[in-house]
């Protein structure tokens, strides 16, 4: 089984370390993994901002980098679901398709391609898991809060793996933390406001981590909790799943 | 771009100047989404109740044409007046005729959305008319000069102190006097006396059956029949969307609609109007104001199956923490950021900027509308039609130009986090709304595909 890894721009740049723990991840469990060098982005931030007819130079990109591997996996259900709802080029439709339909967030290939029932992590720590919306809502990694149906949650199959691992309750188990790609800045005074309450539900249950699929959300986080001062601090769940 | 009103960014950072006040007024709303959560999971085939509704409306909105007219023939048949209005300007006309015809200054009106969407109240004030609303929440912002900040909950941004305030200038309470249940019981006296008066009644419609041509209206405070019973005319204004074919499936839209409001099983009173009683007038006004064109819109007909519960307020994060009075319209929060557009592109081009796309508010839609995919959607359209804000294009297009070529890419970022390193006062100062309330994530010397090239084999 050949794998792509996809590496968002943003993680490239800025969350190296999340790239690494995603790589070393998918070696460890046996997977031929390949990052095509030279990628870019999904072109999320211009369609999420009004722009997605300018990204079909992203899209051109996404389509030549990816086009030889079985399975595409990347560590942020956003920019996974990006691709997944709107990878269109034309002339190279049947590219896109199979990339679409063959591209995953970390967490979902684990337990839905690799099947993964253990896991060798060691983690002895109070960590709360926040659900990213587009992972969430999206992908469906996790039951939805709003709807009257049977709960699940990949993350957490994943993260109970881990050894020394104690999952925090929330008292909203799947409110948005405010991110929102360029809602961050232009909406700026809402979006702190919905990420200082989201971090005041995680320390106020115990939390010393939050986890989650997404580091935008998380980098989002970091930069609030930063600014307090908190000795809470964020990781990808990839880092902890990949953590001995 | 000139606009009549600041954007919602700008309204909302005003209302976050007060984080106190923010949180009650989240913690609120998320009062009545926890509500809505139990009444849901009280039906195990809730999932299948929203699934039906959703596709009621779908045939509602394939058929409207045949089905107004049904509701037209046999709404006349049981002696009502139908008129029908193809925009707000029109729908005032109409109103204000059928007033002037009783002669009347001062009457009484039942919660309607649509009449604050026409902005009835200022029209008819021009002329002469004074509209007394008697929804207890609407009469509160009414007597705060206001508008409602939510569509089901029209004062849900006052506290009852607040209210005190308003009662003890407007109904003359003693001062100081906060208690909701003596307030409320100050606002019957003062509203009986309106009703008692009032020869004329508006109210507004939830459901208008074709099949039969009756019209239901829901109330928890059972003003809209006190208007209608005792008025000598009753007017009954609603969008044409608001059609159901039948009366069996209120079955389907009674059950929803309350538990997704309120978290209440159903709201007190579902009043049925049918045919006018001896020596009494009905009329029925039927307001396109844009409907039809939405309904032309394929990406946007969907919003059309609103039938105004709320729930997408209450649960939308950003609603909870900006406030209705932020989306500068009729309708705030999710629904009213799919529905402006259509009405005025370029004065609400901001709301559907105004959300994080959680898509928290398609979930508990009891009609299933795909509100998160919609705003996206006019996003697109917004932008393609020149309402986006130069600034961001011009952002947009830089960004797509690095983003686009690899090399121009890896350059970029690394030029980009060097001077991170190096001259962080470049992006921490005050200029980068980032960094207002948030640290800028540390650059790392290597990234990811450094890293890789490195550590690899290629």
């Amino acid at each position: 089984m050949k794998v792509g890894l996809f590496i968002p721009c943003y993680i490239d740049q800025f969350y190296p370390q999340v790239g690494i723990a995603t790589l070393s991840l998918l070696e460890k469990l046996g997977c031929d993994v390949v990052y095509p060098p030279g990628q870019t982005c999904c072109g999320q931030p211009m369609a999420n901002s009004g722009f997605e007819h300018l990204t079909h130079g992203c899209n051109e990109l996404f389509v030549d980098h990816f086009k030889d591997v079985d399975y595409i996996v990347g560590p942020s259900g956003s920019c996974v679901l990006h691709i997944k709802d709107h990878l269109h080029v034309d002339g190279k439709e049947q590219v896109a398709t199979h990339i679409r339909q063959h591209i995953y967030e970390l967490a979902e290939f684990l337990t839905d391609i690799l099947k993964v029932d253990h896991l060798k992590a060691k983690f002895p720590h109070k960590v709360g898991i926040h659900q990213s919306c587009h992972g969430q809502r999206g992908l469906g990694l996790a039951q939805m809060s709003e709807l009257v149906a049977a709960p699940f949650s990949k993350p957490q199959q994943l993260l109970q793996m881990v050894e020394g691992l104690e999952l925090i309750e929330l008292k909203r188990t799947d409110e948005c933390c405010g991110f929102g790609g360029t809602f961050c800045v232009f909406e700026e005074a809402v979006s702190v406001k919905m990420g200082k309450d989201r971090i005041a539900d995680h320390v106020n249950n115990g939390a010393e981590y939050i986890t989650g699929n997404d580091v935008s959300c998380l980098m989002h986080l970091e930069g609030i909790l930063r600014r307090q001062k908190s000795n809470v601090k964020v990781l990808h769940i990839a880092e902890i799943l990949n953590s001995i | 771009m000139e606009h009549q009103h600041k954007e919602h960014s700008l309204l909302a950072e005003e209302f976050n100047a007060n984080e106190p006040r923010v949180n009650w007024h989240d913690e609120t709303l998320w009062w009545v989404r926890q509500k809505r959560d139990k009444m849901a999971w009280s039906i195990p085939e809730w999932e299948d109740l929203r699934e039906a509704a959703s596709r009621i409306k779908h045939n509602v909105l394939g058929n409207l044409h045949d089905y107004l007219l049904a509701f037209e023939k046999n709404a006349q048949a049981n002696g009502a007046v139908v008129h029908w209005a193809a925009d707000a300007a029109e729908h005032n006309k109409i109103v204000l005729q059928l007033l002037q015809e009783q002669g009347v200054k001062r009457m009484v009106k039942s919660k309607s959305m649509l009449t604050e969407e026409c902005h009835l109240n200022p029209y008819l004030a021009e002329h002469g008319i004074e509209v007394i609303d008697t929804d207890l929440g609407e009469r509160i912002v009414q007597l705060a000069k206001e508008p409602p900040s939510h569509i089901v909950l029209p004062c849900i941004h006052k506290k009852k102190e607040e209210i005190g305030e308003l009662f003890h200038e407007h109904l003359g309470t003693p001062a100081g006097n906060a208690d909701p249940k003596f307030l409320t019981a100050a606002a019957r006296q003062h509203l009986r006396a309106e009703f008692i008066q009032s020869r004329v009644a508006i109210t507004g419609v939830n459901f208008a059956v074709a099949e039969t041509g009756e019209m239901v209206v829901c109330t928890n405070e059972g003003n809209a029949d006190m208007g209608a019973h005792l008025a000598d005319v009753h007017i009954a204004c609603m969008g044409i969307e608001k059609i159901i074919p039948q009366r069996k499936h209120l079955g389907v839209f009674l059950r929803l609609l309350a538990r997704s409001a309120t978290g209440q099983p159903i709201t007190t009173y579902s009043s049925h109007f049918r045919a006018p009683k001896k020596g009494q007038q009905l009329h029925i006004v039927l307001v396109d104001n844009g409907r039809s064109r939405q309904l032309g819109r394929e990406d946007f007909r969907n919003s059309l199956k609103c039938i105004r519960c709320g729930a997408c307020m209450n649960t939308c994060p950003v609603y909870r923490r900006s406030g209705g009075h932020s989306y500068h319209n009729a309708i705030a929060g999710p629904i009213g950021a799919i529905l402006a557009p259509n009405l005025d592109m370029k004065e609400y081009a901001d709301l559907p900027f105004a959300s994080t796309l959680c898509g928290s508010c398609s979930n508990v839609c009891p009609v299933k509308i795909d509100i998160h995919q919609q705003l996206y959607q006019w996003r697109q359209v917004i932008t393609k039609e020149g309402y986006a804000k130069k600034t961001k294009a011009a952002g947009m297009h830089a960004m797509n130009m690095v983003l686009s070529k690899p090399g121009l890419y890896k350059t970029a970022g690394g030029v980009g986090r060097w001077v991170m390193r190096t001259f962080p006062a470049v992006v921490n100062n005050g200029l980068n709304p980032w960094y207002k309330q948030r640290e800028m994530p540390e650059a790392p010397k290597e990234s990811f595909a450094d890293w890789y090239k490195k550590n690899r084999k290629q």
